[in-house]
C-alpha cells in the first residue's frame, strides 16, 4: 500500500538532492566570515529542521492512533520518530564537524539550535528502549504513543529555554543569522525541500517493508492452521 | 565558479557530506538485508502452501480409497449410482 | 474531589508509615552536597555555581522519588482496585501529583536550609519571597513530569532505569529555568530575579500540566 508512490518519489529525492549539492558548490556565494566551511549550513541546518518536524509529526500520528486505536496509525508514528533519530545523529554529528571546523572546539555549548538537538535526542533515545521493554503490544502502542506526544510538545518548549539561555551579546558561532544573500537562500530551500523530500521516501520505503512483514507473518499464521 | 580551496576546510565539509551520503548507504544496505529475509520467507511460506497443497490431495486420494465400502454400501441400498 | 483527597491521603499516610521515600530523598540530597564539596573542591559557592547546585540536587532527589510514586500501586493491585471505582481517572493524576508535591515540598524543607548552612557563601541572604515563587513554580513542573515519566515507566520490564531516562531531559527547561532565577539570588551583591524565566517556569507548568490531563488516562486503560 505505501510503496505505490515511492518510485516518483524517490527520483524526485535523488535529483532535488543533486541538485541541492551542485548548486552548494557550483553555485552559493562563499560566505564572508566562516568562509568554505560555511558550506556546511545546506547540510546540518535541513537535517535538523526536518527531523525536528519528523519528531512532531510522530507526535501527531500518536494522538491519530489514541483516537482511532488503528494500529497504522502506531506504525506511521514508530517510523517517523525511529527516521527523526537517524537523522538526529547525522544533525549532530555533522553540527560537531562544524564546529570544530569554525571554532576547533569539537562541540559548543553557544550554539542553542545544536544543544536543544542533544537534549532532544537523549530523550527520543528512550523511546525505543521504552517499547520493546512493554511485553503486550496494545500496551506498548498506548504507551509510545503517550510518550511520543509528551516528546513532541516538549520539542517547541525546550528550544525556547535553550534559546534564552543564551546570553545576547554573544553572537551566535555557527548558524546564519536571519538575512540571508537571496542566492544562499534559495539554495538552502532546495537543499531543505530535498531533505524533506528524502524523509518522505524514506519513511514510505520503512511503511512498505514494516507492513509487508506483517503480511507476511499472517499469511504464514494462516498457512500453517489447517 | 566552484571555488574550492583544498586546504582545512574542504576536508571537514567533505567530512560532513561523506557522513551524509554514508547514512544513506548503510541505509540502502539495511534495506538490502531485510529484502533477502523477506524473499526467504516468501520461499519458506512458498514451500508451506505447495505442501499443503499436496497434503489435501493426498487427502482427497485417502478419502476416496476409503469411501468405497460406504459407497458400495449406499450403491446397495439403491440411493446413489456407482462411482466412476 | 473527594476521591483525590482519599487517594492523596492514603499516600501521603503510607508514606508516613513507611517513611521511604522521603528520608531517602533528603538523605540523598545531603550526600550530594558533600559530594559536591569534594568533587567541586569548594567551601562556599555563589551565583551561578551555587544555583546549579541546588537544582541539580533537588532535580536529582525529584527522580529518586519518582521511581517509587507508582510502585505500591503497581504492586499491589491498586490499578485494578481504582479502575473498578466510578471515580474519574484523572483523579489518580490530580492526586499523585499531589502527593509527588507534598514530598518536594518536605524535600525542600530540609535540602534548601542544609544548603545555606553547607554550600551557599556570604551572599546578603537571598530573599525569601522571591525564592519561594521560583521554588513553588518548579516543584509544580517537577511534580507533574515526574508523575507522567512515572506512570509510563512503572510498565515496563527496566522500570528503574526507564524511568530516569525519560524524567531527566523533560526536565531539562525546569532546571535552566530555576537555576538561572536563582542565581541572581544567591550572587554577592544580590540581583533581583528576572521575570523571563518566571515566565517560562510557568509556562512550561501550563503545557505539561495541560498534557497531563490530556494523556494520563491512556496509562491507566487494561
Amino acid at each position: 500500500m505505501h510503496g505505490k508512490g515511492l518510485r516518483g518519489l524517490s527520483i524526485a529525492t535523488a535529483a532535488t538532492l543533486v541538485t541541492a549539492f551542485a548548486l552548494v558548490f557550483f553555485y552559493a556565494p562563499l560566505d564572508a566570515d566562516q568562509g568554505f566551511v560555511q558550506k556546511i549550513f545546506y547540510l546540518h541546518v535541513p537535517m535538523a529542521i526536518v527531523a525536528l518536524c519528523g519528531f512532531i509529526f510522530g507526535g501527531i500520528c500518536a494522538i491519530g492512533f489514541l483516537r482511532t486505536r488503528d494500529r497504522k496509525w502506531d506504525l506511521r508514528s514508530y517510523v517517523a520518530i525511529h527516521l527523526s533519530l537517524i537523522l538526529g545523529v547525522g544533525v549532530l554529528i555533522t553540527g560537531s564537524i562544524w564546529a570544530r571546523a569554525s571554532w576547533g572546539h569539537w562541540w559548543v555549548w553557544d550554539e542553542p539550535t545544536l544543544v536543544s538537538f542533544l537534549i532532544i535526542f537523549l530523550l527520543y533515545a528512550c523511546y525505543q528502549p521504552l517499547r520493546f521493554s512493554i511485553e503486550d503490544p496494545d500496551k506498548q502502542a498506548r504507551y509510545a504513543a503517550v510518550f511520543a506526544i509528551l516528546a513532541g510538545a516538549f520539542v517547541p518548549l525546550n528550544f525556547l529555554a535553550v534559546r534564552l539561555a543564551q546570553p545576547l551579546a554573544h553572537p551566535r558561532v555557527l548558524g546564519a543569522s536571519g538575512n540571508l544573500p537571496s542566492s544562499m537562500e534559495f539554495v538552502f530551500l532546495v537543499s531543505l525541500a530535498g531533505m524533506v523530500l528524502l524523509f518522505i521516501t524514506l519513511w514510505k520505503y520503512e511503511m512498505a517493508a514494516k507492513q509487508t512483514r506483517m503480511r507476511l507473518k499472517s499469511l504464514r499464521q494462516r498457512l500453517l492452521s489447517p | 565558479m566552484p571555488a574550492l580551496p583544498l586546504d582545512e576546510a574542504g576536508k571537514y565539509v567533505a567530512g560532513a557530506y561523506v557522513v551524509f551520503v554514508a547514512m544513506i548507504l548503510i541505509y540502502v544496505v539495511i534495506m538490502a538485508i531485510r529484502l533477502q529475509r523477506i524473499e526467504r520467507e516468501v520461499a519458506e511460506l512458498d514451500e508451506l502452501a505447495a505442501r499443503k497443497e499436496r497434503e489435501e490431495s493426498d487427502h482427497r486420494e485417502e478419502d476416496d480409497l476409503e469411501r468405497p465400502d460406504a459407497a458400495r454400501l449406499s450403491q446397495d441400498a439403491g440411493l446413489e449410482a456407482p462411482r466412476r | 474531589m473527594r476521591a483525590v483527597s482519599a487517594l492523596v491521603r492514603k499516600d501521603l499516610l503510607l508514606e508516613l508509615r513507611t517513611k521511604e521515600t522521603v528520608p531517602a530523598m533528603a538523605l540523598f540530597a545531603l550526600v550530594a552536597y558533600v559530594l559536591f564539596h569534594f568533587a567541586l573542591h569548594r567551601n562556599a559557592l555563589e551565583g551561578d555555581l551555587a544555583a546549579g547546585v541546588l537544582w541539580v540536587t533537588i532535580l536529582l532527589a525529584t527522580v529518586l522519588g519518582v521511581n517509587r510514586l507508582f510502585v505500591a500501586e503497581r504492586e499491589q493491585g491498586g490499578f485494578d482496585g481504582f479502575l473498578l471505582a466510578p471515580v474519574d481517572r484523572t483523579a489518580m493524576l490530580a492526586a499523585k501529583v499531589t502527593a509527588l508535591l507534598c514530598f518536594l515540598v518536605v524535600l525542600e524543607l530540609i535540602a534548601v536550609p542544609a544548603f545555606f548552612l553547607l554550600l551557599l557563601g556570604p551572599s546578603a541572604g537571598p530573599a525569601f519571597p522571591e525564592l519561594l515563587l521560583i521554588l513553588v513554580l518548579a516543584d509544580i513542573g517537577l511534580a507533574v513530569v515526574g508523575t507522567l515519566a512515572a506512570g509510563l515507566a512503572v510498565q515496563t520490564r527496566a522500570r528503574d532505569l526507564i524511568g530516569p531516562l525519560v524524567t531527566l531531559p523533560l526536565l531539562v527547561p525546569v532546571v535552566l529555568a530555576a537555576a538561572r532565577a536563582t542565581a541572581p539570588l544567591f550572587s554577592a551583591p544580590a540581583g533581583g530575579v528576572e521575570a523571563k524565566w518566571l515566565a517560562v517556569l510557568g509556562l512550561y507548568d501550563l503545557v505539561f500540566v495541560l498534557l497531563a490531563y490530556a494523556v494520563f488516562d491512556f496509562l491507566l486503560e487494561d
